[in-house]
Parts: structure tokens; C-alpha cells; sequence
């Protein structure tokens, strides 16, 4: 469709006006699309170190579960102990 | 909630500047002007969103104002930030045109090019003055007071231009001498649609950004995880 367009243009001086008129809307858009995924980007980034954390703290926490488990005598054992006085 | 319908209105937003773009390429006809008055199809539909977009930011400062809701102020806030964009397109576009018509990038005397100067450099100020602000609710109230101040000026300076004596600059939509021929005027209300919907999805994109950077730290604070080094400016947020 440019090609298309580009065909229509004159070959006076004016083209390169129109031209530069409708380079400079199409640059603003993209500097402003470039500047808008940079901040998705940075979100995305933050949400990968957010989500990593939360996995960390949440096998921290299970082992942490386990580890108390494991100290603890088990019900059996525990009826033992009491009774053995 | 914010990226909803984000995908059809961009793919409206890019059909109809494709449409746009066509009709002034190959429908839309030459004037006395020559070829160089291609150039009103993209330099006034953005003047207009950009004027229509400072009110609009100015009508959600009044709802932040009354309500006490922030979420209105992130609206105003977005508005304001687009329109200024559309304000560097119009200034960039209008001296490009300016110096292929007249011969001179910018006329000092010409009431239409200054008055739009002045809005864009009044909105200008909106950045440093709301960032100086460090307590986000006195940041919103106050931002909020200009941009209804500013949104209301913005009319009445159009209707002080409309009323001032031109020198060089048109005035297309007169009512004395006629408006726009029909193919003119289609081509011209299919640019506005146009840039008006771009307007909109680049709102909406940027909405969505600011729920999505808000929620984050919504959940970084729920978890209690440290913060990162990401922008520590006081931007407004929705959530």
C-alpha cells in the first residue's frame, strides 16, 4: 500500500513536505509503541522475580513444615514415651 | 479489566487509519493549494483529538475532585499524556506545512499557531508540576485543579481564535464562505475517526500498563517481597 502511495506522490517540491508530514506521525507512534513495550517488558520482569519469590518462600515454607515434622515424635512413639514413664 | 476489547478496538484503530490513508492518497482531490494540502487529512484530526483530549482530561478531574477517586485521576493524567503527544504531532506537522505553504516554519503573528502554543506549552508544565508534588494525594487534588483550569481555557482560547482576525492561517470550516467540497470533508471525518480511535486504544494501552505496574505492586506488597529497581516516579496508578 506505501509503494501504492509513494507512486502518487508529484515530483515537485511539495512531496517531500507531505511526505516529511506523515514520517513524523508515523515516528512519534512508534517511539511512543517502543517506550510502552519497554514498560511490558520491565512489568513482565518484575512479575517473573515476583512469581519466583513467592515459589521460594513457599518451598521454604514446606521445608521449614517438613523439618518440624521430622523433630516431632510420631503419635505412636509420642504414647510410648509416656507410658515408659 | 482495562485490556478488554483492546484487541478489536486496535485492529478498528489500524483498519481505519489504513482507510484514511488510502482516501487521501488516492480519493481525496487537489485543491488550489496543490499537493501540500494533504497535510490538513493528518494535521488537523490530531489538533482536534488533542484540544477534545485536554477537555476530557479535564472532565475526569472534575469527577477525581468530587468523588475523591483515584482512579479519575489516572484517567485525567493518561488524556493529558496522549494529547501532549498529539500536540508535538500537530506542531511538527503545522510547521512542516507552515513552511511548504508560507515559506517559513512558524509565523509569530498568527493567532491559531500561538494560542495552540501556549496550550501545549500550559499542559507542558502539568509533568514538573505534579511530579514536584512527593504526597500522591495532594499530587491528585492538585493536578486535578489545573487540568480542569486548563481544560477549561482550552475552549474558550479556540473561541478567542475563532474570533480574532486571520492573517494567513485558514479557516476551513467557516459559515460565511462555505465549508469543505463532499470528498473533502468524507476524507477528513475518516482521518478524525481515525486518529480519535488511535487516541482511544493508546489510552486504553496505557491504562492497561498502569493497572497492571499498580497491581504488581499490590501483590509485591501483599507477599512482602522486596522492592525492585523499577521507576521510582510518582506516577498515579489504577487498579
Amino acid at each position: 500500500m506505501l509503494l501504492a502511495i509513494a507512486k502518487t506522490l508529484p515530483s515537485d517540491g511539495t512531496s517531500k513536505y507531505v511526505a516529511a508530514a506523515y514520517i513524523v506521525f508515523v515516528v512519534l507512534l512508534v517511539v511512543y509503541v517502543a517506550i510502552m513495550a519497554a514498560k511490558l517488558a520491565r512489568i513482565e520482569r518484575e512479575l517473573r522475580e515476583l512469581a519466583g519469590f513467592a515459589e521460594h518462600r513457599a518451598n521454604g515454607e514446606g521445608a521449614a513444615e517438613a523439618d518440624t515434622a521430622a523433630d516431632s515424635p510420631a503419635p505412636a512413639e509420642a504414647e510410648e514415651v509416656t507410658s515408659n514413664g | 479489566m482495562y485490556g478488554n476489547g483492546l484487541r478489536t478496538l486496535s485492529i478498528a484503530t489500524v483498519a481505519a487509519l489504513a482507510v484514511a490513508l488510502s482516501l487521501v492518497a488516492f480519493y481525496a482531490p487537489l485543491e488550489s493549494e496543490g499537493f501540500v494540502q494533504k497535510i490538513f487529512y493528518l494535521h488537523v484530526p490530531l489538533s482536534i483529538v488533542a484540544l477534545c483530549g485536554f477537555v476530557a482530561g479535564g472532565v475526569f478531574a472534575v469527577l477525581h475532585l468530587r468523588s475523591g477517586d483515584r482512579r479519575w485521576d489516572a484517567y485525567s493524567y493518561v488524556c493529558i499524556h496522549l494529547s501532549v503527544i498529539y500536540g508535538v504531532g500537530v506542531l511538527i506537522t503545522g510547521s512542516i506545512w507552515a513552511k511548504a505553504s508560507w515559506g517559513h516554519w512558524w509565523v509569530w503573528d498568527e493567532p491559531t499557531l500561538v494560542s495552540f502554543l501556549i496550550v501545549f506549552l500550559m499542559y507542558a508544565t502539568y509533568y514538573p508540576f505534579r511530579y514536584a508534588i512527593e504526597d500522591r494525594d495532594q499530587q491528585a487534588r492538585y493536578a486535578s485543579v489545573f487540568a480542569v483550569t486548563a481544560g477549561a481555557f482550552v475552549p474558550l482560547n479556540f473561541l478567542a481564535v475563532r474570533l480574532a482576525e486571520s492573517l494567513v492561517h485558514p479557516r476551513v470550516f467557516a459559515t460565511t464562505d462555505g465549508g469543505l467540497p463532499g470528498s473533502m470533508m468524507l476524507t477528513f471525518l475518516v482521518s478524525l475517526v481515525a486518529m480519535a480511535l488511535l487516541w482511544v486504544t493508546l489510552v486504553k494501552l496505557e491504562l492497561t500498563a498502569k493497572s497492571a505496574s499498580g497491581q504488581l505492586k499490590r501483590l509485591r506488597r501483599a507477599l512482602d517481597a522486596p522492592a525492585s529497581g523499577g521507576s521510582s516516579r510518582v506516577a498515579p496508578e489504577v487498579s
